[in-house]
């Protein structure tokens, strides 16, 4: 199994505050890797380090590795543009520009150059029916994207990520400000598109976690407390605490 | 023990409380606009002679020698245009773009340092800022190669100063204003800091960046004092060209703080003082009201968006 993202050794303070403490977490390649865990146990910090979007944060460090394909994301000469071209992000509350359906998925290859004369349309088409939004929105690409519903919102987003062709997806809590019929419909879409990214998820519902993905690691305190096969962690973690938040005992 | 839900017994003496203040509120709103009516009614009642007694042919002509009872208010009206042209053209990217620096930029302890040093500014009374304008200012013009320091340009540079800080602070505020999640999402497709803020900041912040920008010209066509000493004092239409904006001007503001200590109560030229107050008073009306139209349509639309 060939590791797409491979976190050694890696800890991130916030000024004095220890956030995560010595991470060691192997993301595979074309797999869906759920990240539970209580508030405020670092899973989001984490999920944010993997694409240096906490770069800006005053008095945030880094220590250790984050490998992407075998490169050290933290070194001093890597391009952060690029390699959040490479990494895209899907947030907790979807956050469209206000600004058109297709401005919205047109921005990334337009900023970075990506697009052609003319493949512009196709770039975004795809990437909407990716998203499996296309059908909904096909006739109203002009409309402003804040007129869709929070769903639809969060798959523009998605679509907006996939549009700059990335290899790795992360989500943090995507769906949690979603309804049930809503929140389906994006792990539908997870499940399809983690045939072509490798998808890194945060989430607090852990059915989502368990239906949705190929492998969890559990978070605590900024420790990571167990990995493994979602399988394994839902019907037999090995740690007493893992068992314990699955359960609802804590948590 | 259960109790019914009574009636405190203060509940009443509250309940009237309440109303008194909320009378109150409604007296403080509605004597705002009782009093901008009022002004409005004053400035008809003594201006209206303007309209009525001068035609208008002559009223807009080029010639304003009030001796002669020659009241062409054309120079005005050309004075305070090139003089709030030449404000707006140098104010309105400046502030905008040091609001970008504030708000996006800078680091925080230097925002800290530099916004309250912003907001002072705009406390400085125009009329210190006239005097510097007219012993410092006018002669580095006049060593530009203007005939006289005293220009439409110098005014115009004054004012772009005192509308700074108005255009700032606002543009500032409304950059702020733009949700985080905004800069998060753009930036997580691997947009640099200035395309997430050319493209996705700044337009979000648009409707706020035209009020900033309106208050600014606001400021600018209402200044009084700083251009009566700076913009040379010539109630005669510069030749047309890019001169016209290093020319001696006078701006119907200053008109009127120049000569009303010298006419008759109630003579024409009194009444026309008067009227030139009104055609300022439409003036800074028209501008409010095409940028609450502006902002209108804007905050409209991301309404409709934002209920879901």
């Amino acid at each position: 199994m060939q590791n797409k993202i491979e976190v050694s050794d890696f800890s991130f303070y916030y000024g004095d505050f220890q956030a995560l403490n010595n991470l060691n977490i192997p993301i595979r390649a074309r797999q869906i890797t759920a990240l539970i865990g209580p508030s405020g146990c670092g899973k989001s910090t984490f999920l944010r380090c993997l694409n240096r979007m906490n770069d800006t944060i005053p008095g945030a460090r880094a220590d250790g590795r984050v490998l992407l394909d075998g490169e050290n994301i933290y070194e001093a000469d890597v391009d952060v543009v690029t390699l959040r071209q490479r990494i895209g992000m899907v947030f907790q509350r979807p956050n469209p520009f206000p600004q058109s359906i297709y401005d919205n998925v047109a921005y990334g290859p337009r900023i970075l150059g990506m697009a052609r004369r003319g493949s512009l349309d196709q770039m975004v088409q795809e990437s909407l029916e990716a998203a499996s939004l296309w059908g909904e929105v096909r006739h109203r690409l002009k409309d402003p994207a804040l007129a869709l519903n929070p769903g639809q919102q969060q798959r523009l987003c998605i679509a907006r990520a996939i549009a700059v062709q990335p290899e790795v997806i992360l989500m943090d809590e995507p769906c949690s400000a979603l309804d049930p019929v809503a929140t389906l419909r994006v792990e539908d879409l997870m499940r399809q598109l983690v045939d072509s990214y490798t998808i890194v998820i945060v989430t607090h519902n852990m059915q989502q976690a368990a239906r949705a993905s190929d492998w969890t690691g559990f978070f605590w305190l900024g420790r990571l407390v167990e990995f493994g096969p979602t399988e394994a962690i839902f019907s037999s973690p090995q740690q007493e605490l893992t068992e314990a938040y699955i359960t609802g005992r804590r948590g | 023990m259960t109790t019914a839900p009574t009636t405190p017994p203060d509940s009443r003496s509250r309940r009237r409380g309440e109303a008194a203040i909320e009378l109150l509120i409604w007296l403080a709103g509605v004597s705002a606009i009782a009093i901008v009516a009022l002004i409005f009614f004053f400035l008809l009642r003594e201006g209206i002679n303007t309209f009525l007694d001068i035609p208008l042919r002559q009223l807009f002509g080029v010639r304003w020698y009030p001796i002669e009872d020659q009241f062409g208010l054309m120079p005005l009206l050309v004075g305070t245009f090139l003089v709030t042209i030449g404000a707006v053209v140098i104010a309105v990217p400046l502030g905008v773009v040091a609001a970008i620096y504030l708000g996006e930029i800078a680091p925080l302890w230097l925002r800290e340092i530099l916004k309250p040093l912003i907001e002072i500014l705009a406390g400085i009374p125009s009329i210190v800022l006239g005097f510097l304008g007219w012993v410092a200012l006018a002669p580095i013009i006049q060593n530009l190669g203007a005939p006289t320091g005293l220009t439409a340009f110098t005014g115009s540079l004054l004012l772009a100063y005192m509308s700074l800080p108005t255009i700032i602070s606002i543009s500032e505020d409304a950059l702020y204003a733009v949700p985080k999640e905004y800069r998060d999402g753009s930036l997580a497709i691997g947009a640099t800091q200035w395309q997430t803020i050319w493209r996705v900041v700044l337009p979000a912040a648009r409707s706020g960046l035209v009020i900033a920008v309106m208050l600014g010209i606001g400021r600018v066509i209402g200044e009084t004092m700083a251009v009566l000493m700076v913009t040379g004092n010539a109630a005669n239409i510069p030749n047309f060209g890019l001169s016209m904006f290093f020319s001696p001007v006078r701006t119907m503001t200053a008109t009127i703080a120049a000569e009303m200590g010298e006419v008759a109560q109630g003579s024409l030229h009194y009444s026309v003082l008067f009227g030139i107050g009104l055609i300022l008073f439409l003036i800074t009306f028209t501008v409010n009201w095409l940028a609450t139209r502006l902002v209108g349509v804007e905050g409209a639309r991301r309404q409709r968006g934002g209920r879901l």
